[in-house]
């Protein structure tokens, strides 16, 4: 099993402030309009949801007046290493584009959902009923972004297509699409959060301010010691917040500060 | 109106018409699983249990267990042509067919596993040499194939089948080149079994079934092999003494079953030690590197510890024991109970290795959910086992299985 690590020049990754998330779900509502995930036919019952950025909520679990909460918004965390690429039969997802995207191909995906049961971010969603958009809304589909059918794994792509537009208008105005500057290319979660908790950029680009926020002492990633190497970092001085990102027994130390 | 001209030579069997009452009641079974998959194929597989946590579920489950416990094929078929164990000729024919059976069964309930069953064929089209799954597609189908070769010469010997002198020579050119077969099986079936756990075992981010590796297979794809080959012998006898208890006949001498039970006995000894290894390591090593206790990877009764500790001790050593030692394997009704629990055990393991890994929360603020399967996952499993005994059925009724049959029923 190749367990690779691939290295990209660029390097799409975000990191979002928990410190500055309120959880107001817009993050969620804009993911949702611009990638054509249809509304749930039923609702009930959460793990049938097709949520490719779920906002989770996190406790300190202290009784009041100490009681304190985070919210921890959840993309697919486009992992350097992901889990979900060896295991895939079929290369219906894969990790070699620059930008360090994992990609899925919906028309190659067979469905088995190996690559949910690889995922411990529960980051990938199957697709358990045929897509079905109220009469009227398929006028507000985002053109650019298949819908998927019934039976496949779908999941979140930093709204790749933007990075196409992006690169599409970089070669128009006669610029590197390599070279991008800061703000050419965000998703849609980012362009909405309303108290700007996600920023998203190049993390190895020293111009970017994800470079350098990622590279803070208050900077964490989701279950760092797997090794899956997110391209997600989380942000927070709160340490009980950080050591909510990792399972850590109880003679560890939380990392960072 | 009889079909004793259809029969073994020799052999008694049950009336025509009762035959047909029994192949009525495995046919409501059938007709129930073949209206679930109609149900799942067109609703989707939201009519089951399974939902984003639980990407696996029954399906996959039985699968496991049914390719598990038919590896009494690959294992009879490699001690019979090649290591030359000459009492499992008496036996060797139904473990063909229980063999193919338990693999077409698998394949059968895959067709409802997969979200688009149309591009089941992309597997082959489009590998990914890095996957374990891609190494189970192939070699499932491949051992498919020489399964179904293998149970050719067992129907071409049918009494009327066999007066024609083409398919009757065809039959003896088959059996001549049979341990080709065996040994091409024994391959295939060795490589997928152990996929099988390496699927679970190159899951580094799920500190419940990841294991460290040997070159490129992690424990995981040892250990199915394994308890795959101390379970299937077993099983495969356990079915010979299910259909004497049914039929009212002696199929095959004890000797050779408390055989099939020692071949168990050995393998899940063997096993055991590896098992209880990986068990110690993964405990010791893998758990606290992923920051986990012991504990915290056992939940309520779903995910208890009672499943390890029956699996490792109940349904592993215990069964081991009573095995290995000749006084209680050759008392009849204690290999019985032996083969059967260690079948259990095999099942338990499984179904472990399948829900709890899925179940159980990686993120310190995610929480456990139980897995329950529905009845559009029960029922195409149960009508498997149908298929099973409309398939053992027929081939008790019309083929000869069971080279001692006539001998032991004479008196």
């Amino acid at each position: 099993m190749v367990l690779y690590l691939k290295e990209f020049k660029i390097k799409w990754g975000m990191v979002i402030d928990l410190d500055r998330c309120t959880g107001c779900g817009a993050c969620m509502v804009a993911c949702q309009a611009e990638n054509n995930i249809a509304p749930p036919v039923d609702a009930s019952n959460k793990r049938y949801s097709m949520t490719w950025l779920l906002v989770y909520q996190l406790s300190n679990k202290q009784p009041y007046p100490n009681h304190d909460v985070a919210y921890m918004p959840r993309p697919c965390l486009q992992c350097g290493k992901p889990n979900c690429v060896p295991v895939c039969p079929v290369i219906a997802t894969d990790k070699n584009q620059e930008g360090g995207i994992v990609s899925q191909v919906n028309a190659r995906c067979i469905g088995c959902r190996y690559c949910m049961a690889a995922c411990p971010y529960h980051a990938r969603y199957f697709n358990w009923q045929d897509p079905v958009w109220p009469e009227g809304m398929e006028k507000t589909l985002t053109p650019d972004v298949s819908t998927r059918p019934r039976g496949v794994v779908e999941k979140c792509l930093f709204c790749h297509h933007r990075y196409m537009y992006a690169r599409d208008k970089a070669r128009i105005e006669g610029r590197d699409p390599n070279a991008l500057n800061e703000g050419d290319y965000i998703p849609a979660c980012v362009e909405m959060c309303p108290t700007g908790a996600m920023v998203f950029g190049d993390l190895q680009n020293p111009e970017h301010k994800v470079h350098k926020l990622s590279k803070s002492p208050y900077a964490f990633r989701l279950l760092e010691r797997l090794n899956t190497k997110p391209q997600v970092y989380y942000y927070s001085k709160r340490e009980w917040v950080r050591k909510q990102g990792d399972n850590y027994l109880e003679h560890e130390t939380v990392g960072g500060v | 109106m009889s079909d004793k001209e259809l029969w073994p030579e020799g052999v008694q069997r049950c009336s025509l018409k009762l035959f047909i009452a029994w192949l009525a009641v495995v046919f409501a079974v059938l007709v129930w699983g073949v209206y679930a998959a109609y149900v799942v194929w067109s609703g989707g597989l939201i009519v089951t249990g399974m939902d984003n946590y639980f990407a696996f579920g029954l399906y996959i489950i039985f699968d496991l267990g049914v390719i598990a416990l038919g590896a009494g094929a690959f294992f009879s078929g490699l001690l019979y042509y090649l290591v030359r164990v000459e009492g499992l000729k008496n036996i060797i024919n139904l473990a063909v067919i229980i063999g193919f059976i338990c693999y077409s069964g698998a394949l059968l309930i895959l067709t409802l596993e997969v979200g688009q069953p149309l591009r089941a064929w992309f597997g082959f089209w489009h590998p990914n040499v890095h996957s374990m799954l891609t190494e189970v597609i192939f070699c499932i189908t491949c051992y498919m194939l020489v399964l179904t070769i293998e149970f050719i010469p067992i129907i071409l010997e049918n009494r009327k089948l066999n007066k024609i002198k083409f398919l009757h020579h065809m039959a003896h050119n088959f059996h001549v080149i049979m341990p080709l077969f065996a040994g091409v099986g024994a391959f295939l079936s060795f490589f997928h079994q152990g996929s099988l756990g390496g699927m679970y075992g190159v899951l580094f981010s799920r500190p419940y079934a990841f294991r460290e590796g040997f070159f490129i297979w992690p424990w995981t794809f040892f250990l199915f092999i394994l308890s795959a080959v101390a379970s299937g012998p077993g099983f495969t006898m356990l079915v010979a003494t299910l259909m004497e208890k049914m039929t009212g006949r002696k199929l095959v001498d004890f000797s050779v079953k408390a055989l099939m039970g020692k071949i168990s006995g050995t393998m899940l000894a063997i096993y055991l030690v590896f098992k209880y290894l990986d068990t110690w390591a993964w405990a010791t090593g893998i758990l606290p590197r992923s920051g986990l206790t012991f504990s915290e990877v056992f939940y309520g009764v779903a995910y208890g510890k009672w499943l390890l500790f029956s699996e490792l001790v109940v349904f592993g050593l215990f069964p081991a024991v009573l095995l290995l030692y000749s006084k209680t394997r050759n008392t009849p009704w204690i290999l019985y109970s032996a083969c059967t629990m260690v079948g259990i055990g095999v099942i338990i393991n499984r179904y472990v290795q399948t829900a709890q890994t899925l179940a159980h929360p990686i993120m310190p603020f995610d929480r456990w959910y139980v897995y329950v399967p529905t009845w559009a996952e029960w029922a195409p499993s149960l009508a498997v086992i149908a298929y099973g005994a409309l398939i053992l059925s027929l081939a008790y009724r019309y083929l000869p299985v069971f080279p001692q049959e006539r001998k032991l029923n004479q008196a």
